[in-house]
């Protein structure tokens, strides 16, 4: 089977400028590659600042690249111009975090989902029933029809946003942090519609969060990200039942668990430092200042390759590669 | 034979709006026992919040303490109402016998001072230093404590200096400057990445050891409850639902509420196979829905519970619930 994605080597760096001049640059994505198969989610972890929201408006192109490959459905990406750009837009997708700024206040719902369905001029025989069908296939009914985002819970909103993505039928969907403002009963909501949608339409989903738990729940494959590169990648199940990369391991070990039992027996590490700043990354592994198991001439100085260590399980790390 | 530090008792307190008085609790009671970490739990606009302000009066308009009692064990045995106490009786007591850490560290410190001063200022009000001076001074060895690296040089920073797991440790330290009795963090962890949240739990453990101090916890998080507190106080709507130490909240749950929160959360070390979630919205506290708060949201509802306001009933030693099923 062909990926719906693939994402080979990209890179986003932005500049830092002073005094007209650009004196640094900031590495939000620095080389990162995976793919995301048809009706599959890729989870993408990471702490602030790892550059995970980066890479998803990247792959869409909200940002434009600084370097690297990004295949949609054997369609270079990267190239694309005009009518084959629009068609890009319209069959990749994307769903905000913050329900309350990605809306527009001063349009009722209905004309919310038709904006973009007029501007890919999909034909619709009765627009007020489509719509209707969409609400209804996310949980809202017709009553709230001609109502205005002010009128709805956060909850509710991230639901509008998702009759509209429904609306123009996508292929891929980049979910970026889709229930991080959500309390956490609206929260199992909105991902259990999320999985029922996939279901049902076949959605390819980039799943990008800082919640490991919700990461877990959702995806089939993930990637853990640190100052903008992959260190992990593998199947989720995997990850979690087998950690590898030491970043991974201090992830898991950090991540409060809601059971008093379990979090007794938890083997806990010592987590130390913060995530240092992308403008000057440390060298070599950017990970070896904060590590327990770095080793010196090697961790500081080279960086790591990303390596299969058992099936469909990469790591980036000296440990599992071959300097 | 536990003793209470603080006994709060029917607490209501009411916002007067434009749009009507929204009732943001109500009767609300629990005992926080000393040297225990208790959790005040609950989703948005439960009302924790509320609740934690008004234990010290520090409730602004169009907010007012409608009704109810705190009562303080101070440390020679005898009790005060804190809510009778004056503008400037409180004022002797928070921020020294009882102190706050709120949730956004970007926010709590003054961007102005350094962050040696702001320390050193809270030790200055309550007469622990004679001058800000010496309270600079002895700043030092509290972002020591607070394990700030380099604290001789750091003291002199300004706020925008500092990263936010940093400054939230400076606030800590303001938290902890004249050796608070109760501790009381307002989502200290929420605004933090969590490998920085990890430090700073593990930082508030260890002083309240050091201390000897007891900590009231309020959070949204169930893991960070799991894995710090002793007892849970489960609000809804408002309404204080459910009571008991950790194991009897998460292993034996009675309120459906509670069971279902917990059904709700994703856990990343246990197998998931489907999340339950709580159909409806929490309700609007202009007209909260009458008899059981939780009721047009409960499988179990019935009859009575539409008419009829649920007490909190002790069902096990230590473990309350406010249910007619019980």
């Amino acid at each position: 089977m062909e990926p719906v994605l693939k994402v080979e080597g990209l890179k986003k760096y932005f500049p830092v400028r002073s005094l007209m001049r650009t004196v640094a640059w900031v590495k939000a994505v620095d080389g990162v590659s995976f793919e995301i198969m048809p009706g599959e989610t890729f989870g993408l972890v990471g702490e602030s600042g790892c550059g995970k929201t980066t890479t998803g408006r990247t792959i869409l192109r909200l940002i434009e690249p600084t370097e690297g490959k990004i295949t949609f459905k054997g369609r270079d990406v990267t190239q694309l111009k005009g009518k084959d750009l629009l068609w890009f837009r319209r069959h990749a997708q994307i769903m905000f975090q913050d329900p309350y700024s990605s809306l527009d206040p001063r349009q009722t719902v209905f004309n919310i989902i038709m904006e973009p369905v007029k501007f890919h001029g999909i034909e619709v025989d009765d627009p007020e029933e489509f719509v209707i069908k969409l609400l209804e296939s996310v949980g809202l009914n017709e009553m709230h029809l001609y109502r205005y985002p002010h009128e709805f819970s956060g909850g509710q909103r991230q639901r509008i946003a998702l009759a509209k993505i429904l609306a123009l039928q996508p292929d891929f969907v980049v979910l970026d942090e889709p229930t991080s403002a959500l309390d956490v009963s609206v929260q199992a909501n909105i991902l259990n519609t999320l999985k029922e949608l996939q279901r049902k339409h076949g959605f390819s989903y980039l799943f990008i969060s800082h919640d490991l738990g919700v990461v877990k729940y959702m995806s089939h494959r993930m990637g853990v990200m640190y100052l903008g590169k992959l260190v992990e990648v593998g199947p989720a199940e995997k990850i979690f039942e087998n950690p590898l990369h030491p970043y991974t391991q201090m992830l898991l070990s950090a991540i409060p668990i809601p059971d008093p039992e379990l979090a007794r027996q938890k083997k806990r590490m010592e987590v130390k430092g913060e995530p240092p700043s992308p403008i000057n990354p440390p060298e070599g592994c950017h990970f070896h200042p904060r590590c327990p198991l770095a080793k010196a001439g090697l961790c500081d100085k080279k960086e790591p390759p990303l390596v299969e260590v058992e099936k469909d399980h990469y790591v980036a790390c000296w440990l599992y590669a071959k300097a | 034979m536990p003793e209470p530090i603080v006994e709060i008792k029917n607490l209501s307190v009411y916002f007067y709006t434009y749009a009507g008085v929204v009732k943001a609790i109500e009767d609300v009671s629990f005992d926080i026992y000393r040297g225990e970490t208790l959790a005040l739990v609950g989703e948005t606009g439960c009302g924790k919040s509320v609740t934690s302000r008004a234990i010290t009066k520090l409730i602004e308009s169009p907010g007012k303490i409608v009704n109810g009692q705190v009562i303080y064990h101070r440390d020679d045995g005898s009790t005060v109402d804190l809510l009778k106490l004056s503008d400037e009786g409180i004022r002797e007591i928070r921020g020294n016998e009882i102190a706050y850490i709120f949730q956004d560290p970007h926010s709590s410190l003054d961007p102005l001072y350094t962050v040696g001063y702001q320390i050193g200022e809270a030790m200055e009000v309550h007469g622990k230093v004679r001058n800000i001076k010496e309270g600079i001074a002895k700043a030092v060895n509290i972002l020591r404590e607070v394990l700030i690296p380099d604290p001789e040089n750091r003291v002199k920073n300004y706020p925008h200096e500092l990263s936010g797991g940093m400054k939230q440790r400076v606030v800590i330290g303001i938290g902890v400057a004249n050796n608070p009795r109760l501790l009381i963090a307002d989502e200290p962890t929420t605004a933090l990445d969590v490998t920085v949240q990890a430090q700073i739990l593990e930082l508030l453990n260890e002083l309240k050891r050091k201390y000897n101090a007891t900590v009231l916890l309020i959070t949204h998080n169930l893991g960070v409850v799991a894995e710090t507190a002793q007892r849970v106080v489960v609000m809804y709507a408002g309404k204080v639902v459910e009571i008991g130490t950790v194991d009897q909240i998460f292993h034996n749950p009675l309120h459906p509420y509670t069971t279902a929160l917990l059904r709700a959360v994703p856990n990343p070390l246990g197998k998931i196979e489907k999340l339950e979630s709580i159909p409806g919205t929490v309700p609007n506290l202009i007209t909260p829905p009458k008899g059981c708060r939780f009721h047009p949201r409960c499988p179990f509802a019935e009859e009575r519970c539409r008419k009829e306001v649920p007490k909190l009933k002790e069902i096990e030693p230590g473990h309350f619930v406010a249910c007619h099923r019980y």
